[in-house]
């Protein structure tokens, strides 16, 4: 049966969690997480959804070191008060 | 008001000569805003040590968008407390770079409120650039360009915000809208330019004839350079003209087209448009008495990056020729079907012109589906690597014809 956004978005989450502080996850191994862990319960377009979900709550943040990636909001090294 | 004066005899030397200075700018804005006098005071420290001391910040930006704020912070808050936080906001231009007084001013009245007040109109990317602000006042700025409908631009791995020349709107060689095609393919893409999804970062540039204003060739991921693909159209009476006003034809117009395409007899211009390879150069010689053709539209080409991570590159073609009309659904089904493969398969920082380096040509064509072209390949009379596979079996089976 097909995920809903928000079951998607869920198990992004984790994976950010999971890998905060250790590895940077783009949203496209997020995307590539999910059809191989779900096969046809998720496709690229609801990917698409989950991540856009979990930005526009503020669960998650873009962030860009050389790249852009999706981690857990954070206080980074380099900031001034 | 700002507290310190900042002797400046380094930067000071930068203003002298008769061209515009950007410490001249600073000193003004100093004189109204503390950020840009402690970025004079940090500039000449720089200077004098001959260190940046800048760190550059990878989270700050506006709820919901990974792109158009480039986090940056001085290493020396305590002598420089002005510039602690000294972030870039990058705003999508108007297509064309075309704007009101009023616009202008509403958008330096926003930026003198919530940062330096200092910008780079406009930075190579073509975004108006407001150059230092403090985190918090990245969303006040951000709502207030949204009240007079300015969005913030594209940064980090996402579709940068796009550009065009003003074509139509001032140049008469415009072979296609190019305000339009920016436009219509910029509100179009709005997810791919807030949303990082890219292995890189990707660039549109339209212009709208082979002069190439906005330098797509050398700086856009995908270049798309109008062009004709009938006859330039001639007014040999003009031709005349120019003959009879001292414009030595033959040297400075035949000798110099590129496709050797050109005669001229001392009476009459001819050109062997099948050979033309739209450079454009007769056309801005004589412009009363050429221009491109009617049949009109734009070539797209593929993968010219600055060198980042690997070294420069310019773009080669991609469809020798489309019509760009709107509402551009070839196109846009083109775009998606090439970032599908390259957000799928292109490696951390890799741009799409080195992702077909890598892949191949040929699988990129075929996962886009597109068919190869001899217009593909550069110089593909003299190139002893190309070759067509049905002309390769078509021999193969002419030789096991011949031996059975
Ligand atoms: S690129 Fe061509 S059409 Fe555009 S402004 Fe330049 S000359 Fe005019
Ligand atoms: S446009 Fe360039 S290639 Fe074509 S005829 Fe003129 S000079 Fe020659």
């Amino acid at each position: 049966m097909a995920k809903t956004v928000e079951e998607v978005a869920d198990l992004m989450f984790n994976m950010v969690k999971d890998a905060q502080g250790q590895k940077k996850l783009k949203p496209m191994d997020l995307t590539k997480a999910m059809i191989e862990q779900y096969g046809d319960e998720v496709d690229k377009k609801l990917c698409k959804a989950a991540i856009k979900q979990l930005i526009n709550s503020g669960r998650c943040v873009y962030t860009y070191f050389g790249g852009s990636y999706v981690e857990l909001p954070h206080r980074e090294g380099a900031a001034n008060d | 008001m700002a507290e310190t004066t900042y002797k400046t005899p380094l930067l000071d030397e930068l203003e002298k000569g008769a061209w515009p200075s950007f410490v001249k700018e600073i000193k003004m804005a100093a004189k109204r805003s503390p950020m840009a006098n402690d970025l004079l005071g940090q500039l000449e420290h720089s200077y004098k040590e001959k260190i940046g001391h800048w760190k550059h910040g990878g989270i700050v930006g506006v709820m919901g968008y990974g792109g158009g704020v480039i986090g940056r912070y001085s290493d020396m808050p305590a002598e420089f407390p002005g510039i602690s936080h000294f972030h870039t906001m990058r705003i999508n231009q108007p297509a064309g770079w075309f704007y009101t007084s009023e616009s202008l001013r509403q958008l330096c009245d926003i930026w003198e409120r919530h940062g330096s007040g200092l910008t780079n109109m406009h930075g190579s990317t073509g975004d108006i650039v407001f150059l230092g602000t403090r985190t918090e006042e990245l969303e006040p700025t951000f709502e207030e360009l949204a009240k007079i409908d300015f969005d913030i631009g594209g940064s980090g791995s996402d579709l940068r915000t796009p550009s065009c020349c003003n074509g139509m709107a001032r140049c008469e060689w415009a072979c296609y809208d190019t305000m339009q095609a920016c436009y219509q393919l910029t509100q179009d893409f709005q997810d791919e330019l807030h949303r990082p999804a890219f292995p890189y970062k990707f660039k549109f540039k339209f212009s709208g004839c082979p002069n190439d204003c906005v330098a797509s060739i050398a700086r856009a991921d995908m270049s798309f350079i109008g062009t004709w693909r009938d006859d330039i159209q001639m007014d040999q009476a003009e031709v005349k003209k120019y003959a009879d006003d001292g414009l030595d034809i033959q040297r400075d117009v035949v000798d110099r087209c590129p496709s050797k395409c050109m005669a001229w007899d001392g009476k009459e211009l001819s050109i062997e448009n099948s050979f033309c390879v739209k450079c454009m150069h007769c056309i801005n010689v004589m412009p009363k008495a050429l221009r491109p053709g009617k049949d009109r539209g734009c070539t797209i080409l593929i993968g010219s990056k600055a060198p980042i991570v690997e070294g420069a590159q310019l773009s080669s073609v991609l469809v020798p020729f489309m019509k760009m009309e709107p509402p551009y659904d070839d196109l846009k089904d083109l775009i998606e079907r090439i970032w599908d493969i390259w957000a799928e398969e292109g490696k951390n920082r890799e741009r799409v012109g080195e992702f077909i380096q890598r892949v191949g040509l040929g699988n990129f064509l075929e996962a886009i589906e597109v068919e190869p072209i001899p217009e593909m390949v550069a110089h593909p009379r003299e190139n002893p690597y190309v070759f067509y596979e049905e002309y390769y079996e078509e021999d193969e089976g002419e030789e096991e014809e011949a031996e059975a």
